[in-house]
């Protein structure tokens, strides 16, 4: 990897609109303006316009496009209707993941595929790598494409004022093609990482900063905020969206992360099936749990998690929760201990009782 | 820019105090400080009584970032530890030099006051 940071093309806007730039997966990223706190509320009850163009794209297409994606992810993608899209991990032989994704179906032969920014190269070399003898060819679009994502009860109102596109049949999960603030090329889809209903729209990178210009314009009067990756952590985890490097990695499986949902037994072969199988068969030897802590301290990120006084797991992610005015996060806790009534998380010392959540801490 | 009132003194940990003729001092964190940890959500502090060196670690404030120790700019013994941090961290984000002062102290060795920094040479550190 590069030394060098990249830059999206609303680098200037950010700067411009006081955002405060941290290093995050080789990008130069806003990871708040106000605050995050202010932000992450700000999606809850009215909209938040998010630069997420550091997310890398990939586009896959040929005769047998469907036929390969089926065999390197563990959701179904033949079956995904053109217009749609599929959430999905793709995995290595022994089940740990080399990303998650979103599957967009372009047409019977053409997808494209949402990358995380950090993984990107490695996802398309992947890929290409797995090809062998079918009619497929993976092309690298990373660079072409910007993304917003607005996100919030407003959102779909306010990004109506900018766009022709009629977004009320666009179904959850579903997309289509059209131009937002007169620039023409855009998918505008029906997707979030937030919890809170609204849109992810690819764009073309030239004009990334005419369309955010022009819907925090129009979202201004109906409360949208320019929100940055603070918020965006929180929000997806009181939501318990899982984030790569966190609740999944090359480490932790989708069976392990409670993904299991995405993972399709039914189709005959894919990468990391067979072990899979055998977890989703005879259980994990550990699986990661959503929690929340009656206290004011923050559990972070390898904070070790106690069954009495045995260690038998650690934190993957933490913040405060905004809307439930506490602490909650992500633990990767060793079988038969996920369930007990004693775990406690050390906190600087502090050993505190860790409250596991079955249930989303937001829907 | 941040704000650094003239009548502190400063530590390079972006901790200020404020000396009284009495021999007590007021501690709390800097305008700079609470910026850079944004929103603050929860402070720890000490009991009443407890005593500190130089440069000891007194307490904590977390923020939704990142949890950060809070360094004794002298030695000092508790006489009060600001309770409305418990109900209202934020205050530290709102008022850093006022409602969200942290600690009243005894300060115990004066002569560690001249290795304060003053306004000017804290601000120069920013």
């Amino acid at each position: 990897m590069s030394d060098t940071l990249s830059r999206t093309p609303l680098f200037a806007l950010h700067v411009e609109l006081g955002g405060r730039i941290v290093p995050f997966a080789g990008w130069e990223m806003p990871v708040q303006y106000a605050g995050i706190i202010e932000e992450h509320m700000a999606v809850r009850q009215a909209a938040g316009l998010f630069d997420v163009s550091h997310m890398g794209e990939a586009r896959v297409r040929g005769r047998d496009a469907a036929k390969f994606l089926d065999g390197v992810m563990t959701n179904e993608m033949s079956t995904i209707k053109v217009g749609m899209a599929r959430y999905t991990v793709m995995c290595q032989p022994d089940g740990g993941c080399v990303d998650d994704l979103i599957v967009y179906r372009l047409g019977q032969e053409e997808f494209l595929i949402c990358l995380n920014a950090s993984n990107a190269p490695k996802d398309i070399a992947w890929m290409r790598a797995h090809v062998g003898s079918l009619q497929v060819e993976v092309l690298d679009e990373c660079a072409a494409w910007a993304q917003l994502a607005i996100q919030g009860p407003q959102a779909e109102k306010i990004l109506a004022l900018v766009t022709s596109t009629p977004l009320a049949a666009i179904r959850r999960f579903g997309f289509a093609h059209g131009e937002v603030a007169g620039a023409a090329g855009c998918i505008l889809s029906r997707t979030g990482y937030t919890g809170s209903p609204g849109f992810e729209i690819y764009l073309p990178a030239a004009s990334a900063e005419k369309v955010a210009r022009a819907l925090l314009a129009a979202g201004k009067p109906h409360g949208l905020v320019p929100a940055g990756l603070g918020a965006r952590d929180s929000l997806r985890l009181e939501a318990n969206y899982p984030l790569y490097g966190h609740e999944i990695s090359e480490r932790i499986s989708p069976i392990q992360a409670g993904l299991g949902w995405t993972v399709k037994f039914s189709k005959p072969d894919f990468i990391g099936r067979e072990a899979l199988h055998r977890q989703a068969q005879g259980g994990p030897s550990s699986s990661v749990v959503l929690f929340s802590l009656d206290d004011r301290r923050i559990a972070r990120q390898g904070a070790v998690v106690y069954s009495g006084e045995t260690p038998v797991g650690e934190v993957l992610s933490g913040t405060q929760s905004p809307v439930l005015g506490k602490p909650i996060g992500t633990a990767l806790i060793a079988a038969g201990h996920a369930a007990s009534a004693t775990l406690t998380v050390d906190i600087r010392g502090h050993r505190i009782p860790l409250r596991v959540s079955v249930e989303p801490f937001v829907k | 820019m941040s704000n650094v009132p003239a009548d502190l003194r400063y530590t390079k940990d972006h901790e200020w105090i404020k000396v009284a003729a009495d021999g007590t001092a007021v501690i709390g964190i800097t305008d700079h400080a609470q910026a850079a940890l944004g929103d603050v959500t929860f402070v720890d502090l000490p009991k009443v009584g407890a005593s500190f060196g130089h440069g000891d670690v007194f307490g904590t404030v977390e923020s939704v970032k990142a949890a950060s120790d809070l360094y004794s700019p002298v030695s000092c013994e508790i006489l009060e530890a600001n309770s409305d941090l418990n109900n209202s961290p934020d205050l530290v984000n709102r008022e850093p030099y006022g409602g969200a002062w942290m600690i009243k102290v005894k300060v115990k060795n004066p002569a560690e006051l001249a290795g304060l920094l003053d306004a000017a040479g804290y601000a120069a550190t920013l």
